[in-house]
């Protein structure tokens, strides 16, 4: 068994997660406890949000976020490399930045208009 | 003459300007000092918002695009980059811009200013003064409009969500967070963000600590950490040295009143934001408030939630000049930090009377009781956990409230289950 804290919305479940019984997930409130509790401890998944440099917008960086999780151990190496990207203003919401970050099958994609 | 303005256009302000104009208001201005709109939520760029509004989970500034697509296609007009300078009883607005100074009128007043953080001298850190403090959400817009990352060791004091966030979000850019240290035994920050801020790189969190000095001349070069017995005295014997060249403070926040306090507005001592009805109106009719101006949220949704209604009966005000017969308060006893609203008028106008509260200390299994002048209790609600940074909201049937003669107490009890 395994004691974990649902980080899919603010009301933060304690869920309790069976590995010796295919995962099994208690104490969530909703499917969203029980699809990340079992992931949690399967493969570990987060939504990356950043930012990138842009060139000619009202501010200097431009936030942006994985357009899905991607796995836990790749969210330093794709802040990284995200670290090299710049745009160009105007930028639209929801524009791909980086195709398929880290072979991730995941793009990079903007939050705003800038 | 507007219907309505409204000062401030984050979520507050965005959500109340899309909502009178939603019920109908002919004439809504939005007033913004930035020269963007959506306030703080264009420097919150991680995650979390939007799941109850939207029932999905957006961005800051997706969240607050959100709102700012809807009003490019109404009638609300906007100043931006614009500075409110006064406002009064007669709903006079004086504001200053590019284009210099104005006085404004309105029928009706909303207040979404939002508030402030707490900074170094109001929680009174000893040590020297070497560049190298940061309130968190200053470090926040330094790092995410700005690209500027304010420091490579950094030592966060105070465990609020900025806080969290912003151990993440520089640890993402490279610098190494140490520690997380926070006065109280509980967090004030979500569960949440502990589990996905801090446990997720494994930067530790210590609780019943705090830093007992900052030191370094130039740049701040170390800071020391103690465990604090029950009346925060620091314990000989508990030191930790930290080497760092930044310390991030997560303090928290302060409703931002200066206009509503010029203008007589009543404030609460204890939300140190104004006094409210039911239906968000403070001490001077027609002038309305919502958000972290009037008690600090943990959520952005529950604030456009909040302004929402506040927008509505802003709209109630201009439309139906709305009389009222007598008026009932509402006192927190021992365990409830306070209430919003803190006065509630009769006849209510709606079904159903909100009552947020925070509680002073962590509850599990309880009860949330609403108790009138003779002690009986008049609403009850179950909890299984509830913690002070968690913002506490029940509702209660008007018909209940309206048999009430002078007030109502709200209170947490605990449950024993056997």
């Amino acid at each position: 068994m395994t004691e974990l804290i649902c980080i899919g919305c603010p009301r933060g479940c304690h869920l309790m997660v069976d590995e010796e019984n295919d995962y099994k997930v208690s104490g969530n409130h909703c499917k969203i406890g029980e699809d990340y509790g079992k992931n949690e401890l399967i493969n570990p998944t987060r939504v990356l949000t950043t930012t990138v440099k842009i060139k000619g917008g009202l501010h200097s960086q431009l936030p942006c976020k994985s357009d899905g999780a991607i796995p836990k151990s790749k969210l330093l190496e794709a802040c990284r490399s995200l670290k090299e990207v710049c745009v160009s203003s105007p930028v639209k919401k929801g524009d791909i930045i980086v195709k398929n970050i880290l072979d991730t099958g995941i793009d990079i994609i903007s939050c705003k208009d800038m | 003459m507007f219907d309505l303005i409204i000062i401030g256009a984050g979520p507050a302000g965005l959500s109340a300007a899309v909502s009178a104009c939603e019920a109908g208001m002919e004439k809504v201005l939005l007033i913004e000092r930035d020269k963007e709109l959506g306030g703080i939520l264009n420097q919150c760029i991680h995650n979390g918002f939007g799941l109850h509004l939207f029932k999905e989970e957006l961005t800051g500034p997706e969240f607050a695009g959100r709102f700012i697509e809807q009003l490019k296609n109404s009638r609300v007009e906007v100043m931006s980059d614009t500075m409110v300078l006064d406002i009064n009883e007669n709903h006079d607005v004086h504001v200053i811009n590019g284009n210099g100074y104005q006085c404004l009128h309105a029928k009706s007043v909303l207040l979404a200013m939002g508030c402030r953080e707490r900074t170094r001298g109001a929680i009174a850190t000893p040590g020297s003064r070497g560049a190298g403090v940061y309130t968190a959400g200053a470090a926040q817009r330094y790092l995410n409009m700005d690209g500027y990352c304010v420091g490579k060791r950094v030592v966060i004091l105070g465990s609020g969500d900025i806080g969290l966030i912003m151990a993440r979000r520089m640890t993402l850019e490279g610098a190494k967070v140490l520690a997380c240290v926070e006065i109280n035994s509980y967090s004030a920050g979500l569960q949440r963000n502990i589990k996905q801020c801090l446990e997720d790189f494994d930067i530790p969190l210590y609780l019943s600590h705090t830093i007992t000095s900052i030191e370094g001349n130039d740049r701040i070069e170390r800071v020391r950490v103690s465990a604090v017995d029950s009346k925060f005295n620091p314990i000989e014997g508990t030191e930790m040295v930290f080497e760092c060249d930044t310390v991030l403070l997560s303090v928290g926040l302060i409703p931002e009143n200066e206009i509503s306090k010029k203008a007589g507005i009543v404030i609460d001592p204890k939300t140190r934001g104004p006094l409210v009805y039911e239906n968000m109106e403070t001490s001077i009719p027609g002038i309305f408030c919502a958000g972290n101006v009037v008690q600090v949220h943990d959520l952005a949704d529950n604030v456009a939630l909040e302004a929402k209604k506040a927008a509505l009966a802003a709209y109630d005000y201009v439309t139906n000049s709305p009389t009222y017969v007598r008026e009932i308060e509402v006192k927190n006893i021992p365990n409830v930090t306070y209430t919003v609203p803190q006065h509630i008028r009769l006849p209510l106008r709606n079904k159903l009377v909100e009552i947020s509260f925070r509680v002073n200390r962590t509850f599990s299994k309880c009860r949330i009781e609403v108790i009138d002048d003779k002690d009986n209790v008049i609403a009850k609600f179950s909890r299984d956990y509830i913690t002070p940074g968690e913002l506490q909201k029940i509702n209660i049937l008007s018909d209940v409230i309206s048999k009430v003669e002078e007030r109502i107490s709200v209170r947490v009890v605990e449950v024993n289950d056997d």
